[in-house]
């Protein structure tokens, strides 16, 4: 057996700094998971194929299961856990999945919404084809993308202080019922 | 935990050269979105890795003074995208990058790795064919430049010695002013897929835009390593910009490529995507460069 390599790796995760020892074999998502407790980062491919594991690091959005630990050193991270208020309140992109039932299982959900979180400038508005590149780097196999389309543009749009334009060929959520029949 | 054997970390490229020198078992890692899913596909594992991720020399775009664009190695492909030199220079490579694997691949592979890697569907490597770039390496016994003619070896097997590191991608001023290219990536979906066959054409038109004074045409996954079409590029060159010379292109582009089966798609699927590939890049080349097409 080899002797193990250890480092100090120093970063501000979430605003707050911190420092750990690690294993250089370590992974981003091994560190913030294991040492800082950050379980919305979550190990899905661990190759780079799902998403699950994105954490944004000096302002641009990464796949945290194929970027060593050491490489945090001295950089700002956020995962999902630092957009949330002081006492644990939701913020606006995890309202919006809660609102539109973006979420089914919930492995793929952190890396969604940190990701729209990322993408979603105040002001700026998208094309769903935009945002479909913008989001592609992230698998579900759950939702169908649909409903996590809404949410995000429905953030998109609360973010720009506009009203999101209605949806001519969406199919209600739940069918309206009277006298135990449905109304068509 | 990745199953590597040891790392060594470098901070400037004499560092890099010293420790690749010290531990040559080693291998490079820059942003490692090919190294670590080797090492844990297992092709990797157990390996010494010297890794140059943190050496920030490596990192951006200048433009130098005789107009050279220089792009560091270590430059990912958002930074590349972003650019405004690109953007104003050499929009077709910026473009061609933006279609890599997904948004977080893009932040973190780096173009020094997508060619370094001598893989054959490396979504930069036909675009900088194209445009005859130059490889700047440093080593042992100090720098060299390697026309990208000279580049690729063999699958997976670029020009690089012992304790060697690419350090920038160079593009001549002479190589980019008065073209204007197109890259086309075919594959099955839009997003997160390597390209089946890719194709990226530069075209310099002559001064009322009716003749095709230049053309340089560059493929991915039409050969075991990225090619040009030097053949169609010689025929195309004075005739006009028009319908005609796209469809000879086409035509002439099959005396170049040697495209093979794979699991992605077959010889044959591939020999018609390296034609109407061509003919649609050099069309669209045309158009950008202000042609009536
Ligand atoms: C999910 C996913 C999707 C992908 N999709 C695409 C795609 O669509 N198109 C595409 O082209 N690629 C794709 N890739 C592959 C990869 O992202 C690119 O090839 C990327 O450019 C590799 O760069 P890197 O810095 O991460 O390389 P690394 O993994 O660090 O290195 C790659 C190779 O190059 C060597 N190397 C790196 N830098 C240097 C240097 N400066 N000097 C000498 N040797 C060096 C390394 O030793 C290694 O052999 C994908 C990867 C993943 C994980
Ligand atoms: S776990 Fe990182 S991309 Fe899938
Ligand atoms: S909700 Fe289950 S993977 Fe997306």
């Amino acid at each position: 057996m080899e002797d193990r390599q250890y480092k100090m790796v120093h970063c501000y995760v979430n605003g707050k700094e911190r420092a750990a020892m690690v294993d250089v074999r370590s992974s981003l998502t091994d560190m913030l998971r294991n040492e800082f407790g950050l379980t919305s980062v979550k190990k899905g491919c661990e190759v780079g194929e799902c998403g699950a594991c994105a954490v944004i690091i000096d302002g641009d959005c990464y796949d945290s299961c194929i970027y060593l630990a050491v490489w945090a050193e001295g950089k700002h991270i956020t995962t999902l856990e630092g957009l949330e208020g002081p006492n644990g309140e939701l913020s606006d992109i995890q309202q919006a999945f809660v609102d539109e039932t973006a979420i089914q299982c919930g492995f793929c959900s952190p890396g969604f919404m940190l990701e729209a979180h990322h993408v979603l400038k105040p002001g700026v508005i998208y094309t769903d084809d935009e945002l479909r590149k913008k989001l592609s780097g992230h698998l579900c196999r759950c939702t169908g993308y649909e409903n996590i389309m809404r949410a995000v543009k429905k953030t998109m749009y609360q973010r720009a202080g506009m009203e999101m334009p209605v949806e001519e060929d969406r199919i209600p959520l739940s069918v309206p019922i009277e006298d135990g029949k449905v109304v068509l | 935990m990745y199953d590597i054997k040891a790392l060594y970390e470098a901070y400037s490229v004499e560092e890099a050269v010293r420790l690749l020198a010290a531990h040559p078992e080693a291998q490079i890692i820059a942003g490692g979105s090919d190294v670590l899913v080797q090492v844990r596909e297992g092709r990797r594992a157990g390996k010494e890795l010297v890794s140059i991720f943190m050496i920030d020399e490596l990192r951006g775009v200048t433009m130098e003074e005789d107009g050279t664009i220089r792009i560091g190695s270590l430059s990912s492909f958002h930074t590349i995208t972003y650019s405004p030199i690109i953007q104003e220079h050499l929009s077709v490579l910026g473009e061609a990058v933006d279609m890599v694997g997904g948004p977080q691949i893009r932040a973190i592979g780096t173009i020094g790795g997508n060619t370094c890697n001598g893989v054959t569907s490396a979504d930069s490597a036909s675009t900088l064919m194209a445009l005859d770039a130059v490889m700047e390496v440093i080593g042992p016994e100090g720098k060299r430049l390697v026309p990208i003619a000279d580049w690729y070896k063999g699958p997976k097997k670029v020009n690089l010695g012992p304790a060697e590191l690419q350090t920038a991608i160079l593009i001549r001023k002479e190589s980019y002013e008065g073209y204007k290219g197109h890259y086309i990536k075919y594959g099955m979906r839009n997003a997160m897929e390597i390209a089946t066959t890719g194709c990226s054409v530069n075209v310099k038109l002559s001064a009322d835009k009716k003749t095709v004074e230049d053309v340089r045409i560059g493929y991915g996954v039409a050969a075991p390593v990225p090619i040009r079409a030097r053949t169609a590029e010689a025929n195309a060159k004075g005739k006009p910009a028009d319908a005609e010379t796209a469809a000879a292109i086409g035509r002439d582009v099959l005396l170049d490529v040697t495209p093979r089966n794979s699991w992605r798609a077959s010889k044959d699927m591939r020999l018609h995507l390296c034609s109407t590939m061509a003919q649609r890049a050099f069309t669209e080349a045309v158009r950008k460069s202000g042609g009536e097409i």
